[in-house]
């Protein structure tokens, strides 16, 4: 279908090629150039490719979204934008696609820190860049990395040298204005041996409300955006350090997104992500992680769909050395006609001895027309090591719906209660108050709540 | 109270009760036993609301109305409530909050406003004191990773809060310590007044010992084949079941 003559992507680019970031590097014009020629030679990943079995990004090819030079930021809502913008962080705010130096806040950085947009830091430290651009994320994986990596317009970049624990998170804030618009993102985060550092990625799109409803589709006032949002994220954790990721995904009801994160852990390294994925008319995320001697990684996620939304995650653990610990929980709640998808590799190589790991998928479906396709995958090439994965597809237990009502609740508030209760243990992982506040405010946007009392929660 | 009359009851076409009739008054405590399979957890199932059963004859009236046709959330509210022989975990929601969601609907039911917040802390703490529960509990997910007698003293926790006027107990000292027992029995003790009435399901005397029935009932194939005074239960547990059920035969 969409096949290397057929991406019309590809003949656009000319247009674009002189605004984008590191003009002046060859090794980056080299790698952007090879970049475009492999997505001009496989065209948007097909349904053919196992890993992209379950979704079908035609829409993309069809839609052909048009890369924003327009550099402004001055059409975002002061008002709204608190709601995304984290107190308490440092942040870099990307307006579809480019740095936003007003609305981002920066200021008192430790001074071996640095957190910038990429352009700067392509512009001041391209040594480092070049050092570490495309070396966590495999060009060869598929082409939406090639696609990003030709592509991008700008990005966030984090350098944590060694030992500094950075006490304040930082903020991605990651905005789409307009429709038909194309952000495409490329993000660096490197922590250097026993560095700590805390990363939060925010994905929405101006016509979502501050709580996280449709406000298009709720006015009735207009119709919601259509864009796409195409972000790469490398994460480079050294030696004992750790790099804590969090991504939540709000985006427009008629947003495509596809969000990849890819992480390569040094020896004895910890890498924690929380994914939550809750926006978008059809959303992928990939969160792909290398561990090394006696490294741990933690994938969380939660997935919510309502409506008509596809919403992919497509997870991949590569033991690659012996003693490396992985824990993984992903759940998903999907309701009207959504449909949810989970694909969780989890690779041990020949060496990776003592080898941990725990997979687990759990699904709740809401109504009859709700889909989940689930795939767990273990490839175990070791022979001593503890695995295990567990995947569960259901309904409400009746058993516990009728426990509550025997305890004065109706069915209907009861149904909530526990849809919003397996919801919620994966927001109670949440350890920064103020993240964990504003993804709670989505998931309960996004369900019934009727007899949810906040004030309890 | 409640007057169940005749009152028979299928599960998957299968006839589990066969004819049931009891009369409760308030303020009066009734001991049902009988072997493993008679129907005593099914009959205090009916009686709350639970799904899958079929009444298919007789009747439940409670306080003049019709038990069977309420839903069982309005059967809780009008003040049924049932201690269950195996208690639900459920993840996600705290103790603390059921029990403040489950205050506050029995209260609109009855046209009250919401219960304030510091008196709801106070009685529920009080309440914590009595059943010599840690507060820890209240904040943790309703039964999830309770052992088995914190289950059941959890239940009688949510019992003693919610005060409701026919409380069936079913099975509540299997699984309690012997110090557990003495703790709960007293707990329920201290409920006991003239407007409330109670059914206890139970195997062992020994809950008997603590709280005096005012008439035991042998519940055996579906039937209340005997019924007596406290007397009756010191019987059983000296000569077993087969001598009420052969005398019925
Ligand atoms: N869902 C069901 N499907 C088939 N049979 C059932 C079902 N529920 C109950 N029964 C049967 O009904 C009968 C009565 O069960 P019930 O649980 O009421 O017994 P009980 O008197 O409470 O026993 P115990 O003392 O062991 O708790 C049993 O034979 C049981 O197998
Ligand atoms: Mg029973």
């Amino acid at each position: 279908m969409t096949t290397a003559t057929a991406s019309r992507y590809a003949a656009e680019y000319q247009t674009i090629a002189p605004a984008l970031p590191g003009q002046t590097l060859p090794w980056l014009q080299a790698l952007r150039a090879e970049a475009l020629m492999a997505f001009s030679a496989q065209g948007f990943p097909s349904p053919r490719e196992e890993e992209w079995r379950y979704t079908n990004v035609l829409g993309i090819e069809k839609k052909l979204f048009a890369p924003s030079i327009d550099l402004t930021g001055s059409d975002v809502d002061a008002d709204w934008l608190k709601a995304y913008q984290l107190e308490d962080t440092w942040s870099v705010v990307l307006v579809n696609g480019h740095f936003s130096a007003e609305l981002s806040v920066l200021e008192g950085l430790p001074e071996a820190v640095s957190v910038m947009s990429m352009a700067d830091a392509l512009a001041k430290q391209p040594g480092t860049v070049e050092k570490y651009l495309g070396r966590a994320a495999d060009q060869s994986e598929h082409s939406f990395i090639a696609f990003n990596t030709a592509w991008f317009t700008d990005g966030l970049f984090v350098h944590v040298p060694a030992k500094v624990v950075l006490d304040k998170p930082i903020q991605l804030l990651h905005i789409v204005t307009g429709s038909n618009a194309m952000a495409t993102t490329r993000n660096i985060i490197i922590a250097d041996a026993l560095a700590e550092v805390k990363v939060i990625e925010t994905f929405v799109g101006t016509d979502i409300a501050k709580d996280g409803v449709y406000a298009a589709s709720l006015s009735g006032t207009g119709v919601a955006n259509a864009y796409l949002t195409a972000a790469v994220t490398e994460v480079f954790v050294g030696a004992c350090a750790d790099v804590t990721l969090y991504k939540m995904q709000s985006e427009s009801e008629k947003a495509y997104h596809f969000g990849g994160s890819y992480i390569k852990q040094a020896r004895d390294a910890r890498f924690t992500h929380h994914n939550f994925a809750f926006g978008g008319l059809l959303a992928r995320s990939d969160i792909h992680v290398d561990l090394d001697h006696a490294s741990e990684c933690e994938l969380n996620g939660l997935y919510l769909g309502v409506k008509r939304q596809h919403i992919d995650n497509h997870t991949r653990i590569n033991h690659l050395k012996p003693y490396a610990v992985s824990r993984e929980l992903y759940k998903g709640v999907m309701d009207d006609r959504a449909r949810g998808v989970f694909q969780g590799r989890v690779i041990v190589a020949e060496d990776a001895q003592k080898t941990d790991s725990q997979m687990n998928n759990r699904n709740l479906l809401l109504s009859d027309d709700a889909e989940v396709d689930t795939k767990p995958q273990l490839e175990i090439y070791a022979d001593d090591v503890k695995c295990g994965h567990g995947v569960t597809v259901g309904q409400l237990d009746e058993k516990s719906i009728f426990y509550l009502q025997s305890r004065c609740v109706d069915e209907e508030t009861a149904r909530n209660m526990l849809t919003f209760a397996f919801a919620n243990e994966m927001v109670d992982k949440i350890k920064i108050r103020s993240l964990h506040d504003r993804v709670l405010e989505q998931v309960l946007a996004r369900f019934p709540q009727q007899g949810v009392d906040k004030e309890w929660l | 109270m409640l007057s169940i009359k005749n009152l028979t009851v299928n599960v998957n076409d299968k006839q589990i009760l066969k004819g049931i009739n009891l009369e409760i008054k308030a303020g009066e405590i009734h001991a049902i036993m009988g072997p493993n399979g008679s129907g005593k957890s099914t009959l205090s199932h009916v009686l709350s609301g639970k799904g899958g059963y079929t009444v298919t004859g007789g009747s439940a009236t409670y306080q003049g109305k019709d038990l069977l046709e309420m839903a069982p959330e309005i059967r809780a509210r009008e003040g049924v409530f049932l201690a269950f022989q195996y208690p639900v975990e459920i993840p996600g929601v705290s103790n603390i909050y059921l029990l403040k969601a489950a205050l506050n609907s029995i209260r609109k039911h009855h046209g009250q406003p919401e219960v304030d917040a510091m008196d709801f802390l106070t009685l529920v703490k009080d309440k914590v004191r009595l059943l010599e529960m840690d507060e820890k509990f209240l904040y943790r997910a309703v039964n999830e990773g309770f052992s088995g007698g914190e289950k059941k003293r959890n239940e009688i926790l949510q019992m003693a809060i919610l005060e409701p006027r026919l409380c069936i107990m079913d099975e509540t000292d299997s699984g309690l310590d012997i110090d557990a027992l003495k703790i709960v029995s007293e707990g329920v003790n201290s409920l006991r007044s003239p407007e409330r009435a109670f059914v206890m399901v139970t195997h062992y005397q020994r809950l008997l010992d603590y709280i005096k029935p005012d008439k035991v009932h042998v519940l055996a194939h579906g039937q209340i084949v005997k019924s007596g005074g406290a007397d009756l239960a010191l019987e059983l547990e000296e000569k077993g079941y087969s001598w009420v059920e052969e005398a019925e035969a």
